[in-house]
């Protein structure tokens, strides 16, 4: 409360201030829309077919990681209208009461998503009451197939001492955690402290063999050949593999992570009718499938799938893979306490001396 | 104060900086210093201080005093022999060349930084040219080195200028009577040049390791994010943890460090100019 009380002064003193300096009114007709998605995650001509088909005034920023967008939302819901969070961090929403139920009435085209992605959404967000999928896919390791000379199975193989200097892991704390977790056998959701313990312990061994902590650069690192393995996002496997056709994407046989990014609108919202409105354009089948064909990341927009062109990449086991096959599991949102257990284990990792 | 008629008119004439500095620095620093010693349910308390403490976060202030400290000293060994040359060739060309090294100030610092990692990088531009010449290749990237020298390159100017100035500032006759009086050019610069240049080291020195000490963009991007620096805790703690009261208190413990800085500046000082 205190917090809220602080800001608002500060925020008080700052318009006051600057009220004189700004007298003019913002001219669109419809009002505006404030977009929080994630870097480089849509194709930003759809933004302008959006604002010209709606009149709306978009205000799109970027975050990096689910963390960034969560710190920026708990001071001030209000601060964004949609938001594009992954699953766990939906669940966390919901739980800290920061976003508002959907009327699905107004989200007509939300019907495109197809039903198996509603299902798995359900896991963090039961009913489907507070989100709607955009984008969803697994976590695994791109190598470039000159670089190694062995088949990639296994997460083992980023704790190879043959490969020291040539492994670029993922600067975020669940998606680092995760590959130490199932390397061990454990849930990537572990709430044991023994386990997490025994992960840290594992990704602190592997520091030395680490090129870099990353998150989006590991894409153009490994189209670079400036590293040899990569834990990245299956949506960025076709991307990369067109750019530089070395690249190799697996999901090891331990299992890994399946996300659902999802649209939702916060509780905070002032223009909820011009985010239904966003949402809406978002599930439309042919802005689905622009959005595929420019950030890669596979959509869970049945119509879309069903008018890509190129054969090759509609059959994709990359882009569509069959779950049924692989062992997944979706992150859960792990409570306040075992969330400060894997940012100190995550904290204890980088700060190692290697 | 010939300008104001009176006092008054000068107040009035201040009161755009005065609000400035009020909400852009005093109520911002009154909110760390707020945070940093209070938890999260509003009780007082000096656990986010004494955080700093605990190993991770304590190696990665040892961790950034020691590069700052590197860095500063490079910066001093680089620039207080240019500083001379720029003073001594006493042509108007020296703003041109004093230009020359500000010239890159006007880039984004971000993109400079940025630029190093492309230069540096394994497959890097530097790399490729060595490879071509069939020369060893370097690998410098993230590493402590890759650190001090995006630091030294971002903060040089910081010193270059300072020491430039006060070296120019210097009265060409205070030299030619030390000589006049016996003398050598060894005993005239550490008796004469050195200790009329200190307040431009001092300052310089203030300007380099503070930048240097807190930085978190140089350190994550040359770095590759494996070297912690205290200030990638902190704007963790920020921007990812969410965890404001720890941050500040973090924050207050840099600040301490910086005013130790500026009072051990201020001392050497007024110590110079009572000699």
């Amino acid at each position: 409360m205190k917090k809220k009380l602080l800001s608002t002064i500060l925020t008080c003193t700052i318009i006051a201030a600057s009220l004189c300096a700004c007298g003019s009114e913002d001219k669109s007709s419809n009002g505006k829309l404030y977009v929080y998605n994630w870097g480089e995650y849509i194709d930003e001509d759809v933004i302008t077919q959006f604002e010209e088909e709606t009149g709306i005034d978009v205000i799109y920023d970027m975050f990096e990681t689910n963390e960034i967008m969560f710190a920026k939302l708990a001071q001030d819901t209000s601060a964004y209208d949609v938001v594009c969070p992954s699953d766990y961090m939906v669940q966390k929403l919901i739980e800290n009461d920061m976003l508002q139920e959907l009327d699905k009435s107004h989200i007509p085209n939300s019907k495109n998503i197809g039903e198996q992605y509603y299902i798995q959404a359900s896991d963090f967000d039961p009913g489907n009451k507070y989100s709607v999928p955009y984008c969803w896919g697994t976590v695994g390791i791109l190598y470039n197939k000159t670089m190694i000379n062995e088949p990639v199975d296994s997460w083992d193989i980023l704790w190879d001492e043959k490969y020291k200097d040539q492994i670029l892991m993922q600067d975020s704390v669940r998606d680092s955690m995760m590959v130490a977790l199932l390397k061990n056998g454990y849930s990537l959701n572990s709430t044991n402290p023994d386990e997490i313990e025994i992960a840290t312990q594992d990704l602190i061994k592997q520091k030395p063999l680490v090129q870099a902590y990353v998150v989006d650069q590991v894409r153009d690192k490994m189209i670079g050949g400036e590293a040899a393995l990569g834990v990245i996002y299956s949506g960025e496997a076709i991307y990369t593999a067109r750019e530089n056709p070395d690249l190799e994407y697996i999901v090891p046989k331990e299992g890994t992570n399946v996300w659902i990014d999802s649209w939702a609108i916060t509780k905070g919202s002032k223009n909820v009718e011009n985010a239904e409105k966003w949402i809406d354009f978002m599930c439309r089948g042919d802005i689905a499938l622009k959005n595929f064909e420019y950030i890669t990341y596979s959509t869970p927009n049945d119509v879309a799938k069903e008018n890509i062109e190129d054969e090759d990449i509609k059959n994709s086991k990359v882009a569509f893979p069959d779950l049924s096959t692989m062992n997944t599991e979706a992150y859960k949102y792990l409570g306040t306490e075992t969330d400060r257990l894997y940012n100190n284990a995550w904290m204890e990792v980088k700060s190692a001396d290697y | 104060m010939k300008l104001f008629k009176s006092n008054k008119s000068a107040g009035l004439m201040a009161s755009p900086y005065i609000a400035w500095a009020l909400i852009f620095i005093v109520i911002p620093l009154c909110m760390v210093i707020y945070y940093g010693i209070t938890s999260a349910d509003g009780n007082l308390t000096i656990e986010n201080i004494a955080t700093i403490f605990k190993p991770g976060f304590f190696k990665a202030l040892k961790r950034s005093v020691f590069l700052a400290l590197i860095s500063t000293f490079v910066c001093f060994i680089l620039s207080y022999p240019l500083g001379m040359i720029l003073s001594s060739m006493k042509l108007k060309k020296n703003a041109y060349i004093v230009t020359l090294f500000i010239l890159p100030m006007w880039m984004n610092f971000l993109l400079r930084t940025l630029t190093w990692m492309t230069l540096l990088e394994k497959k890097g531009v530097i790399n490729t040219i060595f490879e071509f010449m069939h020369l060893p290749t370097i690998s410098i990237i993230n590493t402590q080195g890759a650190i001090v020298l995006g630091m030294v390159y971002n903060f040089l100017p910081f010193m270059i200028l300072p020491i430039y100035n006060s070296l120019n500032r210097i009265d060409e006759n205070v030299i030619n009577a030390a000589r006049d009086l016996g003398a050598d050019s060894l005993q005239t610069f550490w008796r004469i040049t050195l200790p009329l240049s200190m307040p431009g080291i001092l300052s310089g020195i203030t300007m380099v390791f503070i930048p240097a000490l807190t930085t978190f963009a140089i350190s994550s991007m040359l770095g590759g994010s494996k070297i912690l620096l205290i200030g990638n805790v902190i704007e963790q703690e920020f921007t990812q943890l969410y965890d404001w009261h720890l941050g500040s208190g973090l924050s207050i413990v840099l600040m301490i460090f910086i005013f130790i800085n500026m009072i051990i500046e201020n001392l050497a000082d007024k110590g110079g100019v009572n000699k």
